[in-house]
């Protein structure tokens, strides 16, 4: 069983040696005449507006939570897909109310205007 | 060759855990985290429980991290608040003195030789996913309904404090 | 041959430097990736120990760790938001309010 793992090893182990071996002979070979605006930031070719480390807005940590929470619903639907004809109707009602709990916080965070963007 | 890359994988698991600890800057405590994170999902994999390793990246390496990367940067601490320790000593004694207590008990108690009906040859011919699954939905039905309840609780949390007004 | 001791070894290595990261470190949000390391750990030990007995049951509990850990991950990162919008840090010596 473990040896069907092998060609993923072998995959990272040339993804890792190509990475290393371009950033070695890039280091060595490369021409280097670093000049200000070379060294700039790029910025889809405008110049750069600001510091890249400003404060996020607190928005995206609601997106972003909300996110986890449905990734874990995600992750338990993966085995009741696999082994749902083997449930049977008992498997649907199960995990139709474990959705209709997570749907009633989804109401929530909804009513509560937590996802408007304004 | 196996025990080769059980030890190279040990090394890099060890090797990033102590970063998270030592590092200066949050965000490289988080990504040797992450790394770690792939070192444990490696471990399942070599241990037959290659959807556990799915759900380890998945979850971990997809989803809390992201949420703590995120968190980071909104917070955007400065260089100022980076790297501070307290009780640096006691720490170390304390580490140690659990380590020392795991260690103890590795070493005297010996693993019970149980072997159930669960063993790699049927993990391979039913599915890790499978096995899983009817764990999951046959015998841990109320844990599984329980869980719901738990984020549930912690989406009305999370919104609660996060929001500036409720 | 890899027994199962080697796993728990590992485990218990991370577990205490989880265990020291969250006595020493002063920044809360490292203090909870500390945390995190160390629910990684017994995780380990609990497949390792699934896979030696031949048992389900500690893959499954994994499976809620995981859930547990990603509803703190909410609400403490919340948590650590609203902290920081009432005092401009996150450093637990900070958070000194109920102390004795």
């Amino acid at each position: 069983m473990l040896d069907s793992y092998l060609p993923i090893i072998v995959l990272i182990g040339i993804a890792v040696g190509f990475a290393i071996c371009t950033t070695i002979f890039s280091r060595l070979i490369g021409q280097k005449k670093p000049t200000e605006v070379k060294l700039a930031p790029y910025e889809c070719g405008m110049p750069p507006v600001g510091s890249a480390r400003e404060r996020m807005s607190m928005k995206f940590y609601i997106i972003a939570m909300l996110f986890i929470v449905f990734d874990i619903e995600a992750v338990f639907l993966y085995p009741w897909a696999v082994m749902f004809k083997k449930l049977g109707l008992f498997g649907f009602v199960e995990m139709g109310v474990f959705i209709a709990i997570l749907l009633v916080g989804y109401i929530y965070v909804w009513k509560k205007g937590a996802l408007e963007w304004e | 060759m196996q025990v080769l890359f059980f030890y190279l994988v040990a090394f890099v698991a060890v090797a990033s855990g102590l970063l998270v600890v030592t590092c200066k800057s949050p965000v490289n405590s988080a990504l040797a985290l992450v790394n770690t994170f792939f070192c444990l999902a490696i471990f399942y994999v070599m241990l037959h429980a290659p959807f556990m390793a799915a759900i380890q990246i998945m979850v971990y390496a997809g989803a809390i991290m992201v949420l703590i990367l995120f968190v980071i940067m909104l917070l955007n601490l400065g260089v100022e608040t980076m790297k501070k320790t307290t009780h640096t000593v006691w720490g170390i004694v304390a580490g140690s003195l659990v380590m020392m207590l795991t260690f103890f008990f590795i070493k005297r108690g010996q693993p019970a030789n149980i072997s159930g009906p669960i063993t790699n040859e049927v993990v391979e011919s039913v599915g890790h996913t499978q096995l899983i699954g009817k764990h999951i939905f046959v015998d841990f039905l109320l844990p599984f309904e329980i869980t719901s309840i738990l984020l549930l609780v912690a989406i009305v949390g999370a919104v609660i404090l996060a929001k500036k007004e409720v | 041959m890899i027994t199962v001791n080697h796993y728990l070894v590992v485990s218990a290595i991370l577990f205490s430097l989880g265990t020291f990261g969250v006595l020493t470190r002063r920044n809360a949000i490292v203090i909870f990736m500390c945390i995190e390391l160390m629910l990684n750990a017994v995780n380990l030990t609990f497949i390792a120990l699934s896979n030696h007995l031949g048992n389900m049951d500690g893959q499954v509990f994994v499976f809620f760790v995981m859930t547990v850990a990603a509803a703190e991950a909410a609400v403490g990162l919340a948590l650590m938001i609203s902290f920081f919008r009432n005092r401009e840090s996150i450093e637990v010596d900070d958070i000194s309010l109920l102390k004795w």
